[in-house]
């Protein structure tokens, strides 16, 4: 079976995070590895190990697309188990929104499928870390024309059919379609491994493929701020919230809670 | 022609608060049509009405409900080009987004999600990483599609009622050609509590609680409350996953948050911070909910909770 797991390049939600310059985009120094793309990377390896791993001919293709710096999360999903790696990187591509997103990579797919053995499977977090639309896994299976399998739980794939279950607020269901098709996971899905020092070492051979938009065929103009269909028009940091007033309880504080939202007209 | 274009998955018998939010704020952008997947009443066809809606919209095919998302985005795309509508609304959850984001590439518009609020000009007001900043964004398309939070606006009739006129519309056959089919559902038991996602007010218990909710739930019944939990607390099964709140679950901007026994990771203040009241009680005086905190109290929540709670039944009397 032949996976690429999608993995982003997000700035650290432990620390500030900011919009800066003209586009207002996102500043992407101090990024790491989307956490909840760890679950997509761990989903690969697991159905890859399944089914007898590299020697088997099974594929787990880690595929970041983003400025140079993105290049260490494709170099981490190597540590932590992916067989090899592609970098998708163009000036032209920043500033790209989703749905330009959605073009670079379902472009980068296609051509990852030309080598006469099609890409089986597309897995991704359920959102990003720092834009949190879960449009990609949408928009990129509605460009590829595949089923999508979003939110899974839990994952299987038995023969040419992929299952998941997915929870949703009021009720939860199974889903299932033929494969090829994209599945985006959710953080309940599984418990992700963390790169040992062997694999640390066995990244070091695994080879990482260096995409432009030329090696895609993918336009300038298609991508980045001319081929995206939104505009951020501003952006401003909302005052931090600051703390109020805090308590200790002396055998009153829920009657003085109670005060308090008396006070702020909430009972 | 219509100006913008609601989406209303399977109204039931009565239009919940989160479609009459959409349909207040379509009428800023001009005349509305719905397009609405299931069964139609009477109620909520008049319902509709009341909120000035011209022309509601039902799809040719009885059977979008057995697909994920895809068979949705078709028939709304056939909406869209029947209403003419240039602007379409679709409530905000995980599967609202998604359908929002396969109708934009099948439309060539842009898609703006988590939107709070839209001037009459399209102008979308969200906020983005975990509510740390406000931005505006706009579409630069002929169509713009916009997925918009519960809890935004004030429901408001329009001025007058009118009769709705419905129109069936063509749900292309290969709509469901590329669809993941829902194989089973299961619906949970319903707690009789308010929505979590459009609570107006959440009462949340994290690893503090120990394994029993039962004092946030008397908290909750008393203020008419939805009970929300950190991971901790789903992860250990001593609720469902529904309940959890943050990053990974749902998001929430009630008028009041009280965090009982909650750390306030980051990936928990991220679903909970624009919430505009927000109450803590923890016994760890670092505890970083403190930080967020209007009002935060040190203390035991098995002390505190109960208490709060007989409090306030004894003033309701
Ligand atoms: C990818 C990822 C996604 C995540 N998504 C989410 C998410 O969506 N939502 C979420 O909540 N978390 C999420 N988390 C987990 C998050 O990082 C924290 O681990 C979690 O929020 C901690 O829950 P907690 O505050 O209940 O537990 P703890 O951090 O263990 O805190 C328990 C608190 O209870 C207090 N306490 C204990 N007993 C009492 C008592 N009797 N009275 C008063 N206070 C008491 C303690 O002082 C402590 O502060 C995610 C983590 C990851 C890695």
């Amino acid at each position: 079976m032949k996976i690429v797991v999608l993995v982003k390049h997000v700035p650290d939600a432990q620390f500030d995070r900011h919009i800066t310059g003209p586009g207002n985009t996102t500043d992407r120094d101090e990024s790491i590895l989307s956490e909840l793309d760890e679950y997509a990377l761990e989903a690969a390896l697991q159905l890859a190990e399944e089914r007898g791993g590299a020697k088997a001919g099974n594929e787990v293709i880690a595929l970041s697309m983003g400025p140079s710096g993105a290049v260490n999360v494709v170099k981490k999903s190597l540590q932590i188990g992916a067989y090899s790696g592609v970098h998708l990187s163009d000036d032209a591509l920043a500033g790209s929104d989703a749905a330009a997103t959605s073009l670079a990579l379902a472009a980068t797919i296609r051509h990852l499928s030309a080598d006469g053995r099609p890409v089986d499977l597309v897995l991704t977090g359920m959102a990003s870390t720092d834009g949190e639309t879960s449009l990609i896994p949408a928009q990129l299976a509605e460009r590829l024309s595949l089923p999508q399998l979003t939110f899974a739980s839990s994952l299987e794939v038995n023969g040419g059919t992929v299952v998941a279950r997915r929870d949703a607020g009021s009720h939860s269901e199974t889903v299932e379609a033929q494969l090829p098709a994209l599945v985006s996971v959710t953080d309940q899905i599984n418990e992700p491994r963390y790169p040992n020092f062997k694999g640390i070492l066995a990244a070091k051979k695994k080879k990482i493929a260096s995409l432009s938009l030329a090696d895609i065929g993918v336009d300038p103009s298609e991508v980045g701020q001319a081929g995206s269909w939104t505009v951020v028009e501003s952006a401003a940091a909302r005052p931090p919230r600051t703390a109020g007033t805090i308590i200790t309880d002396e055998g009153d504080a829920g009657i003085k809670l109670v005060d308090f939202l008396a006070a702020q007209k909430l009972l | 022609m219509a100006n913008a274009l609601v989406f209303i998955d399977n109204p039931g018998a009565a239009l919940k608060k989160s479609s009459l939010e959409l349909l207040t704020l379509a009428r800023k952008l001009g005349e509305t049509a719905v397009a609405i997947n299931g069964e139609l009443t009477d109620d909520v066809a008049a319902t509709l009405g009341a909120y000035g809606v011209a022309t509601i919209f039902q799809p040719s095919a009885d059977d979008l409900d057995d697909y994920l998302v895809a068979a949705k985005a078709g028939y709304l795309a056939a909406a869209v080009a029947a209403s003419g509508a240039t602007a379409v609304l679709v409530e905000n959850s995980p599967e609202g987004k998604e359908i929002a984001g396969r109708l934009g590439i099948k439309l060539n518009a842009g898609v703006i999600t988590d939107v709070v609020g839209v001037d009459a000009d399209g102008t979308a007001h969200k906020s983005v990483l975990a509510g740390s900043y406000n931005t505006t964004a706009k579409a630069t398309t002929p169509v713009s599609v916009f997925s918009v939070k519960a809890n935004i606006v004030e429901p408001e009739p329009a001025g007058a009622a009118a009769a709705p006129a419905t129109a069936k519309v063509e749900v292309p056959a290969d709509a469901a050609a590329n669809a993941a089919r829902i194989s089973s559902r299961t619906v949970k038991p319903a707690s009789g509590r308010p929505d979590l996602s459009e609570a107006r007010i959440v009462v949340a218990g994290g690893r503090g609680v120990d394994g029993d909710f039962g004092p946030l739930e008397e908290l909750a019944d008393a203020l008419g409350a939805a009970v929300g939990a950190s991971r901790a607390a789903t992860d250990a099964g001593w609720i469902g996953h529904d309940a959890q709140v943050g990053q990974t679950g749902v998001t929430v901007s009630p008028q009041l948050y009280i965090s009982a026994g909650i750390s306030g990771a980051i990936q928990q203040k991220a679903g909970m911070q624009t919430s505009k009241v927000i109450v803590a009680i923890n016994k760890d005086a670092e505890s970083p909910v403190f930080e967020i905190a209007d009002f935060g109290i040190i203390g035991d929540l098995f002390k505190v909770v109960p208490q709060a709670t007989a409090e306030i039944k004894k003033r309701k009397g």
